[in-house]
């Protein structure tokens, strides 16, 4: 990788950077793209890149850098950027994180970086998802993987249970430190929710390769079809398979249902079904591949929930051929979980909104296939654990929604298998792995857990984040012995 | 890549494969099952397994050729590899001394029930099987239930063999004789499953039933195998494959697997047209694949 020594000035006097408009991203038409899976966004070009990277206050205390869950230096990339040294900005963003052309498509930056960019309480703010992007993708098409760099081995080996943004930003951090890592995965893909959860459109499956490739190369070793909790016991990879420190990062996995009537009919689904049936399954290229999918052309169509997870579906669901495609959200939208992008484009390409909306139960034509939701209308209360204001049924308000598919994206909830097939391994209530928050320590010696089996369903770089504390102290858990 | 090591038929259309699998050999119980993927575009079943040799490192399934997965599954060889085999999954077998056990094997699920009933003869069960095919030449595993079982009974829908009749009639016969049966296991077609919950709801037998709903990724992450159990919700994956019959909703069961039935039929034509050109594209990827990665697992 090229070695910056050059502190490029930005030419740009700073009372001059605030009057540069954001740059806006390419992206495909929508009426063209939600015809197909192609990616949405098409990358800043290099001038595209350098005319954002110009906007950089450069902050004496930069807080997009505290804001962001695994510290990528954000104002000593975008110099880079502007010194035009690309690869030295990709060096830079690679020291804190091991996935940036994954961050850089799907983080929700305006609840990060962007959020804490000081231009943002004037004008828009720094584009740092879009130019994180750009430098990950000029990396891709430029670098060496000869000129990979692996570390001196320690002789410490470290399993890592789970391929999913917490268990690859582990895994790229142990091995950077000389560790011997092994990443097992239960399915056939490597990526964990990035493969199934995340569609084409808005994470090509390339990319994910190609991270996943430069982990190969730094010396990351990766077994797929193994079920930890089924294939192999935590036990059995400490004590028999010779592993010094456990890291497991399985997600949350298993979908929540709503327990309303008619859950079960033909055309229910849960998020995390019909997102794998298209994203890892390819369902949607049936019968090129072998997984079906229901016949979605001239059908209506909805999600429930208001995540990126229900953003993601709906907008499959068009893809597919749905006429109508609705988003059904029990809050309003000002407590959309979704990243504002999505909300953005979704709206872009003709999804409906109906806001303060709940299905109640879900009516069949007798066969058991699905023909309509019955929805009631909701109102918002005083504020929940959450923090957000409870949603409240208007009495009488209930209404049918005719439907063909309705899929459910309200959450997961802990799946059990490594809890259950661990002795000593506490939980919480809700069946969570207990991890300390600063160490990602579990409560077994030499076990550590990190992202969603830990807080729940959040974000892939929260969970890069836990990866990356959760590699620290791994770290120090080998080279001192201190538990 | 998890190669066949032996593959035969042991009855039209049902084959058996011995696969190099040692992780999922060392850890298989009775009532498991695996999930397999042939080639890239293909998608995931779940089988169960019929037995392991963790000595070995291998496990067995029994496949019976229904649609598109299975057919082509039928067609490969010994040398031949899948490209993926993930176990063991599902709860094993509830394996305790109950009493009198009876066991019962329709079709291809005789396959299934054979390694429950091992395993219960094993806890010192009377088992008493009943093996039922459509005729003759179906029957699998005779020999292998016999020498697991106290008493085997065999019926065949044409009476081409044995004894002509459903594997119901025996069971009848056996409550009529005033049999005392602490347990019904029965393995087979879904409609044969239900008749036998049926009847032993009516004595009060207490049954348990291996259901096969269709399937993703066979963790507990997509929940496309729900089944209605005392009206809510469970995974076949997780919470299963066996449950007590008395609590399921055997009609819903029914209306989910047929959900995707006409893409189905389309897979199983455009299969039947290509067969022989699909193999040979197999053949060359795996061969590939092999050179690539210096060997299968």
């Amino acid at each position: 990788m090229t070695e910056s020594t050059s502190k490029a000035l930005n030419p740009l006097p700073l009372k001059e950077r605030m009057k540069v408009a954001r740059q806006l991203m390419p992206e495909q038409p929508p009426l063209l793209r939600a015809a197909n899976f192609k990616e949405v966004n098409l990358g800043y070009s290099e001038e595209l890149a350098r005319q954002e990277a110009l906007r950089c206050l450069e902050c004496a205390k930069p807080a997009c850098v505290n804001d962001c869950p695994v510290g990528v230096k954000v104002k000593e990339f975008v110099q880079l950027i502007v010194a035009r040294d690309y690869m030295g900005a990709a060096a830079k963003i690679r020291e804190d994180n091991v996935l940036p052309a994954i961050t850089g498509r799907v983080c929700p930056q305006e609840d990060h970086c962007e959020g804490g960019c000081l231009m943002g309480k004037k004008v828009k703010p720094l584009g740092i998802g879009y130019l994180e992007r750009f430098v990950a993708d000029y990396e891709q098409r430029h670098m060496d993987p000869r000129n990979i760099k692996k570390a001196v081995p320690t002789g410490f080996k470290v399993a890592i249970v789970g391929s999913g943004p917490s268990g690859l930003t582990a895994a790229g951090d142990l091995v950077q430190k000389g560790h011997e890592v092994h990443v097992f995965e239960a399915l056939h893909e490597l990526g964990g929710v990035l493969v199934y959860g995340i569609p084409e459109f808005r994470l090509p499956k390339q990319i994910i390769r190609e991270q996943i490739d430069y982990m190969r190369a730094m010396g990351v070793e990766f077994e797929n079809n193994v079920v930890v909790g089924k294939t192999v016991t935590i036990n059995e990879l400490l004590e028999e398979e010779g592993f010094d420190a456990v890291f497991i990062g399985t997600g949350a996995g298993a979908p929540q249902f709503m327990g309303v009537p008619g859950e079960h009919f033909n055309g229910v689904y849960s998020a995390n079904e019909f997102l794998t049936r298209i994203n890892l399954m390819h369902a949607y290229e049936f019968p090129k591949y072998d997984e079906p999918m229901l016949n979605f052309r001239g059908k209506d169509v909805a999600v429930i929930g208001g995540g990126n997870t229900a953003l993601d579906a709906i907008r499959s669901a068009l893809r597919l051929g749905a006429r109508k495609a609705y988003v059904l959200y029990r809050r309003s939208e000002a407590e959309m979980p979704a990243r504002m992008e999505e909300v953005h484009h979704a709206k872009q390409e003709g999804i409906e909104f109906h806001m303060l909306t709940a299905p109640i139960e879900f009516l069949s034509d007798g066969k058991g296939w699905l023909t309509a939701a019955r929805c009631i209308r909701m109102e918002l209360g005083e504020p929940d654990a959450s923090g957000r204001r409870r949603p409240v049924p208007v009495e009488g308000s209930e209404f049918d929604l005719p439907l063909a598919v309705a899929v459910i994206a309200i959450g997961t909830s802990a799946n059990p298998l490594i809890q259950s097939t661990t002795p000593g391994l506490a939980t919480n209530k809700r069946n969570y792995i207990q991890a300390d928050p600063m160490t990602q320590r579990t409560s077994r010696k030499g076990v550590f857990a990190g992202g969603d089996i830990v807080t729940g369903s959040a974000t892939v770089i929260l969970a890069m984040g836990a990866g990356r504390r959760a590699a620290k102290s791994i770290h120090d858990y080998l080279t001192t012995g201190s538990w | 890549m998890f190669k066949i090591l032996h593959a035969a038929f042991i009855a039209p259309g049902i084959k058996r494969f011995v696969l190099q699998a040692p992780r999922i050999a060392r850890k298989q119980q009775p009532g498991q099952f695996v999930i397999i993927r042939i080639y890239e575009e293909g998608e995931r079943i779940p089988l169960t397994i019929e037995k392991s040799d963790p000595d070995r490192g291998t496990i067995n399934i029994v496949v019976q050729s229904i649609g598109k997965t299975t057919h082509l599954l039928n067609s490969l060889e010994a040398g031949d590899s899948l490209l993926d085999v993930v176990g063991p999954l599902g709860k094993p077998s509830e394996i305790e001394k109950f009493g009198t056990v009876v066991v019962m094997g329709g079709g291809v699920g005789t396959a299934m029930a054979y390694p429950t009933a091992a395993a219960l003869k094993r806890a010192g069960n009377r088992v008493l099987s009943i093996v039922g095919a459509r005729n003759k030449e179906l029957v699998i595993e005779e020999q292998e239930m016999r020498e697991v079982s106290d008493t085997l009974m065999i019926t065949t829908d044409d009476g081409s063999y044995a004894d002509k009749g459903f594997v119901t009639d025996k069971l009848r016969q056996l409550i009529d004789n005033g049999t005392r049966i602490d347990l019904v296991l029965a393995v087979g077609p879904i409609p044969m499953m239900r008749a036998v919950a049926d009847m032993t709801r009516k004595e009060h037998i207490r049954t348990i039933v291996s259901l096969n709903p269709i399937m993703i990724d066979g963790t507990g992450m997509c929940g496309g195998c729900r089944v209605l159990i005392d009206g809510k919700s469970e995974f076949a994956c997780v919470d299963g494959p066996e449950f007590d019959a008395h609590r399921i909703d055997f009609a819903v069961l029914v209306q989910r697997n047929a959900m995707y039935r006409a893409a189905e039929q389309k897979s199983m034509e455009d299969f039947q047209r290509e067969r022989d050109s699909l193999l040979e594209t197999i053949h060359a990827e795996q061969k590939a694949a092999c050179a690539l990665s210096g060997g299968v697992q």
